[in-house]
């Protein structure tokens, strides 16, 4: 990976460039493009690396510094290579009590690495998430940032074992788990066709609903349409 | 006895609710099509009259922040959803935006509509994939359908969206520090005044709403102010999500009308986990202070919270029973605050430092009784001298948990050490019968 000087090769190119003023032209103000652009660097370098900040500070008309203060601002941009599967255990209070310290406990032992870092064949990174937003799947782990609900420390410890060994592995309510690199990309506005796998909503999100269905409870009927289309003018 | 009543989760059972023709099938832009034909302050009108407030935690009227959108200003209007949800315990507008999007997007176009704006932008955080892919593909039918780009079915009406995906900063869910990320820098929050509505995104007039706000928006043109306020009480009418999450029998999604009570909720989640009774639990977040038992029978509106002694919040109901350690508790969300401390203000970026150490020492049970009171004079030096509201929030769990419980704080000195097992408060300790 690295050349003779000790500089890595960079992937950006005039792909790369283009791309990045595709996601220029959707905002009013350039600037705007700067965190999906920070994301393309990703899926192109694995990491903010120093070539992906000259890149966004070129097309973007601001100094290297600018860009580096605000990539070091958001704990999603990562400054060395993380693994092709990065692992999030969220370790936020109620997670983490619902035996997420537990499931953290076991793959850092199973891995030998802690957080932030990469197992030694460059398949596994490990972060301790904050709140992930799906307490009611507690505990969570992340996949690339695709959600693995109602973990043990036991379907932790396989779900790791599976991606190491290079096996299929679905997320709980989405896809099957693309890499590191793939997840940066759609981050960055680029979709990959996949919105339509995986489930509509969880076990845990259902739960009100499948229960007042049981009871036939809903909310009140009808309601009257307040703004009525006026005769002769219904929108088609 | 209460009852639930789903509205915007009323169509997630259906496997493709997510699609445009899933939504469709059950009424789906048909709202839009009425705001159409109506003048936009029409609209903002009948969201004030409906008494919507956010959902997002402060539950400010929804159509009155509509209506401070100057009508003299030059510049261009902005309307951005906020969907950055990272409250610790706020699980509620992930599975909305997983499950039906286009709802979010119809009432995006119909609040876009109503302010006059013609570029609203979706900040959704990074770390959730499959939402952001349901979004994009969600905004592209839109456009394919007409719903989006120019002259939005025949009306004369433009509007663009763009989904943007954070990059993992809590503190952009705080709406000038959401405004300053979507302008390309480091997410930091803003003094106010000047207030969004006349100088946000780009300086410009600028509406944001929660998700789970503008997502209530549809219904309420399609069925009516009185049909919205036959639910939920008179301040705070309407229905909402209701995310029940820890040590309960069921966790999960419960739209219910507002004022519902925990007591109410439990009962239809099938109560605090077999064997075990609640200890404390938070309203709406863990930037909400902290309530007990005594508390099961306050309304969960905006009103009943604050008369308890806490806030609303996003309605994150986070369930903790007798295993649970509360130093343990706050000590980590302690450490969470500071970790998502932006750094602009000095009481919080050092402030909560300095808690973190003292909680460690505390659960260690290597504290002492003046730690205690250090801790109450730190929080009252953190609150509301910060300039966003994630000073005060961050040290709700410390000052509510000293109020409650202080003798747990005491005995882990006392015993030298935590008294809790953390094995007992597990998921897994319940499947096993270990606890029972």
């Amino acid at each position: 990976m690295t050349q003779g000087n000790g500089v890595r090769p960079s992937n950006l190119g005039d792909t790369a460039r283009s791309e990045m003023r595709e996601i220029i032209a959707r905002y009013p103000r350039p600037r705007s493009a700067l965190l999906p652009m920070l994301h393309l660097v990703q899926a192109y370098e694995g990491y903010v690396t120093p070539a992906g900040i000259e890149m966004c500070a070129e097309e973007l008309g601001l100094t290297q510094a600018e860009v580096s203060a605000v990539a070091t601002f958001y704990t999603m941009y990562k400054r060395r290579p993380m693994g092709e599967y990065h692992v999030g255990v969220c370790t936020n209070t109620l997670c983490a009590i619902m035996g997420g310290d537990a499931i953290w406990a076991e793959l850092t032992e199973e891995l030998g690495i802690g957080h932030d870092e990469t197992t030694d064949d460059g398949r596994i990174s490990l972060e301790h998430v904050e709140c992930n937003a799906a307490c009611d799947f507690a505990p969570v782990v992340m996949v690339n940032w695709e959600f693995m609900d109602d973990q043990t420390p036991q379907s932790a410890h396989e779900l790791v074992d599976k991606l190491r060994a290079g096996e299929e592995v679905r997320s709980t309510r989405g896809p099957v788990v693309c890499t590191w690199r793939e997840a940066a990309r759609v981050l960055a506005g680029f979709p990959d066709g996949q919105a339509n796998q995986g489930r509509q909503a969880g076990t845990a999100s259902l739960a009100g609903l499948v229960l007042a269905h049981e009871k036939g409870w809903q909310a009140p009927e009808g309601g009257t349409p307040a703004l009525e289309a006026r005769p002769g003018e219904a929108a088609q | 006895m209460s009852t639930l009543t789903p509205v915007l989760s009323q169509h997630w059972h259906n496997t493709d609710s997510f699609s445009r023709a899933g939504y469709e099938r059950h009424d789906g832009y048909k709202g839009l099509r009425a705001a159409l034909q109506r003048e936009p302050g029409d609209i903002t009108e009948l969201v004030k009259e409906a008494g919507l407030r956010g959902r997002g935690g402060a539950g400010f009227p929804t159509g009155l922040k509509w209506s401070f959108i100057p009508a003299d200003n030059p510049n261009p209007t902005y309307l951005v959803v906020n969907a950055d949800e990272s409250e610790p315990g706020t699980c509620k507008d992930i599975p909305l935006m997983l499950a039906t999007p286009h709802l979010l997007i119809e009432g995006a176009i119909i609040a876009s509509y109503a302010i006059k704006a013609n570029h609203a932008f979706i900040y959704v955080r990074g770390e959730t994939l499959h939402v952001v892919r349901r979004l994009q593909n969600a905004v592209q039918e839109a456009y394919d359908a007409g719903y989006l780009g120019r002259d939005i079915l025949s009306s004369g009406f433009d509007l663009d969206i763009v989904v943007h995906a954070g990059a993992g900063a809590y503190i952009c869910g705080e709406e000038t520090a959401l405004l300053d990320s979507l302008e390309g820098r480091r997410g930091q929050p803003r003094l106010r005044p000047p207030f969004p509505a006349v100088a946000g995104l780009y300086a410009s007039p600028t509406v944001i709403n929660n998700v789970e706000t503008i997502a209530s928006v549809p219904s309420i043109v399609s069925r009516g102010v009185d049909w919205f306020r036959s639910m939920g009480t008179e301040k705070s009418p309407g229905f909402t999500l209701y995310s029940l999450s820890g040590h309960v029998t069921n966790p999960g999604q419960y739209e219910a009308p507002l004022g519902i009570t925990l007591r109410e909720l439990l009962d239809i989640a099938g109560g605090v986990r077999e064997g075990h009774e609640l200890k404390f639990w938070t309203p709406g977040g863990s930037s909400t202070p902290l309530l007990t038992a005594e508390h099961l029978d306050a309304p969960l509106d905006y009103e009943g919270v604050a008369a308890a002694g806490s806030m609303l919040g996003t309605k994150a109901l986070q369930i903790f029973d007798e295993t649970t350690c509360v130093v343990r508790a706050v000590t980590r969300w302690t450490e969470f605050y500071k970790h998502e401390s932006c750094g602009k203000c000095t009481p919080c970026r050092e402030g909560f430092w300095w808690l973190v150490q003292i909680l460690d020492r505390l659960e260690a049970g290597e504290g002492t009784e003046s730690d205690l009171d250090k801790l109450l004079d730190l929080s009252d030096n953190i609150a509301g001298r910060s300039f966003c509201a994630l000073a005060d929030g961050g040290v709700a769990p410390i000052t509510s948990s000293l109020q409650y419980f202080r003798d747990e704080y005491v005995a882990h000195f006392d015993n030298g050490g935590c008294p809790f097992d953390p094995a007992e408060s597990t998921l897994f300790a319940q499947s096993a019968g270990a606890t029972t």
